[in-house]
């Protein structure tokens, strides 16, 4: 996984973006990594929630100064335009659907570097339940952030309730995903190795990373 | 329809649409925009309208006219926005109309913060608007209960002919839980007899209104809407019980706090103290009958709540004085973590013995 030396996680909100994103850069800590909270949409559940963990890995994390505070204004450190320059493996998550836009600003320097950009899929999200309109919000994102995604990351799930069965049903959706866009689906993503399903392909064991309140 | 994984502003969107509303009013706030977002794409495909107004105050009387006509009608908001409303709730009270009005309570006071907060406990059960009035008030504390106790709004404000509002907080409104929306049972709902929805001359012309010439007129009408407060009193209480049939302390928390209480009870439970949780699901009308019952078996009550302590003053009056009554909480958009309130009830023990 990650050939390029940057990956954009991008995808519909709620998808499971963030908790992809942070594992992408966890895996890559020894090589040298980079985490940029891209999400200028999400007021509570987001990378930032995982700065302190990120940090302690060896992974530098780009968070926007206010997030998780009361200004809810977006805004883009300017430390982000760094990691054009360094020779680092850099993750971003970007937020969901229409905070693709926020992408669009380092669209040049983006694919200067050369990139490749993962759409998050679950097909227990109703609004991308059908594969149609999975694609039809991909493209809207391409259009968005002015990028093209070139892989599907299948992270079907339904919270702490998830079992391998319910990640093994959506593997036709992934598929059919896949071949309404033409992309290939780079992995399957799973929170604990319970929940890996047999004969998916490759697969991504994560930790989970959202904030417990209780 | 199988489980779903949504956001708990997205379960009360699709809860008002399966529950046959076509009428959506909103204007963007944090915490709450998922709800406008999601009905913005929604309500179109169903043969709906979704409307972002020119401000909170449009959209709730946009609300009152769709809902004189007879239609489901809904409004949403966070803390700030729900201030701007609250004329136009009263307006809905006094001309009898039914409608749902959700509030994903933010930080106050002012501008406050867009973190989550249970502080406008004291605005919807006393105060949402002016005159003598009461509203449905329906805590949910789990995204499956923004769906269901949405669905059970709509019923609720058609049966009584009131407004009911959703008193949920920025956490439950952001995080994320599967949801089936196939579970609830629908009420029997009486004919809207008096909606001005055109009638071709067949029958005398319906009056929405909430001006009354005579002030014994005006009395009347207040006394007939009491007589459908008390009616709500005695059938419409609505709570959950944790471990309370032994409990020494009896927590009272509900939305995300209760969520948060749940797991302290449960930490004390394994150190040997008898705590237990009273979760209403109805903030008006209040369980203080059942509070008052459990007054019997209990030493102590504790309030938990993200505010500076607003329905502890409730489960005082519900306990009429017999038992005291402590607060816990954290206010401003902070929540307690469940090791915060398990210490609280470990020093009240200490206090008991």
């Amino acid at each position: 996984m990650g050939e390029k030396r940057i990956t954009v996680v991008a995808g519909h909100y709620g998808a499971g973006k963030t908790n992809v994103a942070v594992s992408l850069a966890l895996e890559r800590a020894a090589r040298g990594s980079v985490l940029v909270d891209l999400d200028t949409v999400n007021p509570y559940f987001r990378a930032a929630d995982s700065a302190a963990e990120l940090r302690a890995a060896g992974v530098r994390a780009i968070i926007p100064e206010f997030a998780n505070t009361n200004v809810d204004i977006p805004t883009l450190p300017p430390e982000i335009a760094s990691v054009f320059a360094s020779g680092e493996s850099v993750v971003f998550d970007v937020g969901g659907d229409d905070g693709a836009a926020a992408l669009g600003v380092y669209r040049g320097d983006i694919e200067s570097v050369g990139y490749e950009m993962l759409y998050v899929v679950n097909k227990y999200r109703p609004l991308i339940s059908d594969p149609g309109d999975a694609v039809a919000l991909m493209r809207e994102i391409e259009s968005y952030s002015r990028l093209r995604f070139t892989g599907i990351v299948n992270n079907s799930n339904l919270g702490a309730e998830t079992t391998r069965f319910d990640v093994e049903a959506s593997l036709p959706y992934a598929a059919e995903v896949s071949r309404l866009s033409g992309l290939p689906v780079v992995f399957t993503s799973v929170i604990g190795a319970d929940r890996a399903p047999r004969s998916a392909g490759s697969v991504l064991v994560m930790a989970g990373h959202t904030k417990k309140l209780f | 329809m199988a489980k779903v994984l949504m956001k708990g502003n997205e379960a009360i969107a699709e809860a008002a649409i399966a529950s046959g509303c076509l009428y959506y009013f909103g204007y963007p706030i944090t915490p709450q925009t998922e709800i406008s977002e999601y009905m913005a794409k929604r309500m179109p495909k169903v043969g709906g309208l979704c409307l972002q107004a020119e401000s909170e105050i449009a959209a709730i009387n946009m609300v009152l006219g769709a809902s004189a006509s007879g239609t489901r009608a809904m409004t949403s908001s966070s803390s700030p926005g729900i201030s701007l409303k609250s004329e136009g709730i009263s307006y809905l009270v006094g001309s009898d109309l039914p409608a749902v009005v959700v509030n994903v309570q933010r930080g106050g006071p002012g501008l406050g913060g867009i973190q989550p907060s249970q502080a406008d406990y004291y605005q919807a059960t006393k105060a949402y608007g002016h005159g003598d009035m009461h509203l449905i008030v329906l805590a949910p504390s789990t995204v499956q209960e923004m769906a269901s106790l949405t669905g059970e709004a709509f019923d609720l404000a058609d049966i009584y002919r009131t407004p009911v509002i959703i008193l949920a907080d920025g956490a439950i409104g952001q995080m994320m839980e599967p949801v089936d929306f196939s579970e609830r049972r629908r009420r029997e709902i009486p004919p809207k007899t008096w909606a001005t929805c055109g009638h071709g001359g067949g029958r005398k012309h319906n009056i929405v209104n909430s001006l009354l010439m005579n002030p014994e007129d005006l009395e009347n009408s207040i006394r007939d809407r009491f007589e459908r407060y008390r009616k709500i009193e005695a059938e419409e209480v609505r709570y959950e019980e944790y471990m309370t049939e032994d409990a020494d302390i009896v927590v009272v928390a509900f939305g995300i706090a209760a969520r948060v209480c749940k797991s302290a009870v449960a930490a004390v439970r394994a150190e040997g103290i008898k705590a237990g949780l009273l979760r209403p699901i109805t903030l008006w009308p209040f369980p203080s009958a059942r509070i008052l019952e459990l007054a019997d078996t209990a030493k102590a009550f504790l309030s938990v709540e993200l505010s500076m302590g607003q329905m502890v003053s409730d489960v005082k009056l519900a306990c009429e004085c017999r038992r005291p009554v402590e607060f816990y909480g954290r206010t401003g958009g902070v929540i307690p973590a469940p090791g915060d309130v398990a210490r609280k009830l470990a020093e009240m023990a200490r206090e008991q013995m």
